[in-house]
């Protein structure tokens, strides 16, 4: 029978299946951090069980780590769920990637740029950017902490069978248009909650001609319409950037992982639950107005006329006036990073836009590469300099003001260009205003002190 | 997880749509290594405005949270419904949730029930206007009743069961040992591990 992407890596990945229950599926990897396991290990421990699987489980510091002091200047909490996770995984023999090591980064950074993250896997975390990995051609999707605790102890999860929703993108981006804008442009359509209970597959020229960082761009706000993973087929992009990585593997293991990973794709009468189509060649930057991912607009546009109650209490927050031109809102803050765009190829993209510019001086801007991974390679390649001349602060890698666990957030009030994923009330900070876009655009709003086209400046 | 029948008592009439995590419980509150001492937490930005539904007194003690569609979209953490059954809550109906925030109660034995809009304004309405009206959320019968009123719910029947009968849903899975093991087996050997 024809089988899409998603069913296919669902029906692989199946342990038991049983008329009534959900189908017990088998977790190639758990990703682990500090935030959303500590209860899940010591409900291990209150049960006298072990991690069934410590070598397919990773664990890394990412969301309440400092991006400058190190440790130290942590607040004694954030501290202590670091030195928790830190003698968790040093009782129960799991890898981890600790604050000032190496290759620590953000869970979903270092997942693919180890080369652990491969097509046909099933990836877990007790995060809902885990979506991220789904560029790759894997099943990923976030879990909760009871869930961490039922991964870490069995390496299997119930799961209810999800539905396959495809869409489909068509045609070449235009000039200064990113895999950011495909997402929020595809999210200002569909709302925020339409993918509930969906695996979705994104195909089409579009997605074809995406890097691997802006496939997973794309995949990373799956959780943002609601879906329960999103997914791109796995091609020559995917296995050009896997190869050589320090887990791919090698020879023989190579060729036989290949002839795998090329029967993933979705078979040609495969029939899919739902589809959308959107036209690339029509997409714009987009900006964010309200409190949610799916009140956003081109930069072109204007705050609109609120429809809903949740758009009136939006506007109230974010201090926005229907009919203002979107390129007229001042900026306080800059934040490039998160898990959706802190890629070397977000980094880069956004150093053009502000090289040999400076940063407004009512502006304050930061940089938080993805992982100490990306952070030297952006060095190598001098990316630091251009954006510490621009008036940049460069700091260590980390989840930071993406949502605010750590020193790096919000004052009230201030509005900030960010090229994170969620704009809710208070995600960086109480009281603060939150602009998603790309990096690009992020990086011209630094430089002009508003909202802007980035288009004027390319 | 302590077994889950029914649970009877007052509404709290939450009259928002797309409630994410973030505001059910903010990231500052996150850092806590256990899984209580997060209700006096919930909503704690909105609770600062003093008309915010929560800090009115006439709500104090209710145990049937009723609220919008999407409920819990966002983080997956959760905390979220954690600080709810913290605050007291025992039960939460609404027409939809987001998926991870509705696996998380059903561990976290809160029952998240779902009622079609129409039905739920119904309830939103009845608790703003007589905050005293009792509902009971019958997971046995699958139906939220009330003073003349009687609301047949959906709910995944594995879930349901597991809720019932207070099950440890690891002891379940571990009770697929030999599957677990003969998958195991079957793997490809080109997949990766960490060490």
């Amino acid at each position: 029978m024809p089988s899409t992407l998603g069913q296919k890596l669902w029906d692989s990945h199946v342990v038991r299946t049983a008329p009534g229950e959900p189908d017990l599926l088998y977790v190639d990897l758990h990703l682990v951090h500090e935030v959303t396991s500590p209860q899940a290990f010591e409900g291990l421990r209150l049960a006298g069980r072990h991690v069934r699987r410590p070598e397919l489980t990773l664990a890394t510091m990412d969301h309440n780590v400092p991006t400058r002091g190190g440790a130290r200047a942590a607040d004694d909490l954030s501290r202590k769920q670091m030195e928790v996770l830190a003698e968790n995984c040093r009782r129960e023999g799991i890898p981890l990637h600790q604050i000032g090591s190496r290759r620590q980064g953000i869970v979903h950074v270092i997942g693919p740029e180890l080369g652990l993250t491969q097509p046909g896997m099933l990836i877990v975390c007790g995060d809902s950017h885990t979506s991220t990995h789904g560029a790759f051609g894997a099943l990923a999707f976030g879990i909760g902490t009871s869930e961490v605790e039922l991964v870490l102890a069995t390496q299997c999860l119930p799961q209810t069978r999800a539905r396959d929703l495809a869409v489909t993108v068509e045609g070449e981006l235009p000039l200064g248009v990113t895999a950011k804008d495909v997402v929020l442009g595809l999210i200002g359509r569909t709302g925020i909650s339409f993918g509930q209970g969906h695996l979705v597959e994104y195909r089409g020229s579009t997605m074809r001609g995406l890097s691997m960082e802006g496939r997973m761009t794309v995949c990373n706000m799956s959780i943002e319409w609601g879906a329960k993973a999103g997914m791109v087929s796995p091609d020559d992009t995917t296995y050009a950037y896997l190869e050589r990585r320090p887990h791919a593997p090698r020879g023989a293991a190579w060729d036989a992982a290949l002839d795998h990973w090329r029967s993933l794709a979705t078979d040609a009468d495969a029939v899919f639950d739902h589809e959308i189509q959107l036209d690339a060649t029509k997409l714009e930057p987009h900006v964010t107005w309200g409190t949610n991912p799916g009140q956003v607009a081109p930069v072109t546009g204007r705050v609109p006329e609120p429809l809903t109650d949740t758009d009136v209490r939006a506007l109230r927050y974010m201090d926005l006036r229907p009919g203002t031109a979107l390129a007229d809102i001042a900026i306080d803050r800059v934040f490039i990073g998160s898990c959706t765009n802190a890629r070397l190829e977000d980094l880069r993209a956004a150093s053009k836009v502000i090289a040999g510019k400076h940063v407004h001086p009512k502006v304050r801007a930061m940089v938080v590469p993805g992982s100490a991974t990306v952070k030297r390679a952006a060095e190598d390649e001098g990316l630091d300099a251009i954006f510490k001349a621009a008036g940049f602060e460069w700091r260590n890698a980390g989840c930071s003001m993406c949502l605010g666990m750590n020193p790096d957030i919000l004052a009230p009030g201030e509005r900030c260009a960010s090229t994170s994923n969620r704009n809710f009330e208070g995600r960086q900070g109480a009281g603060g205003r939150t602009h998603l876009m790309s990096p690009p655009m992020a990086a011209a709003a630094a430089v002009t002190g508003h909202l802007v086209d980035v288009r004027e400046l390319l | 997880m302590e077994s889950v029948k029914r649970v009877t008592g007052r509404m709290l009439p939450l009259d928002r749509a797309d409630v994410d995590t973030d505001q059910i419980i903010p990231k500052q509150f996150l850092k806590r290594i256990e899984r209580t001492g997060f209700g006096p937490f919930l909503f704690y930005d909105w609770r600062q405005a003093e008309d915010f539904v929560l800090n009115k007194p006439e709500h104090d003690g209710a145990t049937v949270l009723v609220t919008g569609a999407n409920f819990g979209c966002g983080s997956s953490r959760e905390h979220a419904p954690w600080a709810i059954r913290d605050a007291g809550f025992r039960a939460i109906v609404a027409p939809t949730y987001a998926d991870i925030f509705k696996a998380n109660c059903y561990k976290t034995g809160l029952l998240a029930v779902t009622l079609p809009d129409s039905q739920v304004r119904h309830l939103i309405d009845l608790a703003s206007e007589d905050p005293s009206a009792q509902v009971t959320v019958d997971l046995e019968k699958q139906e939220v009743r009330g003073d003349g009123f009687a609301y047949r719910f959906e709910i995944d029947a594995f879930a349901r069961e597991n809720m019932l009968g207070g099950l440890d849903e690891i002891g379940l899975v571990e009770r697929h040992q030999s599957s677990i093991s003969t998958y195991e087996a079957h793997r490809s050997a080109w997949l990766p591990a960490v060490k």
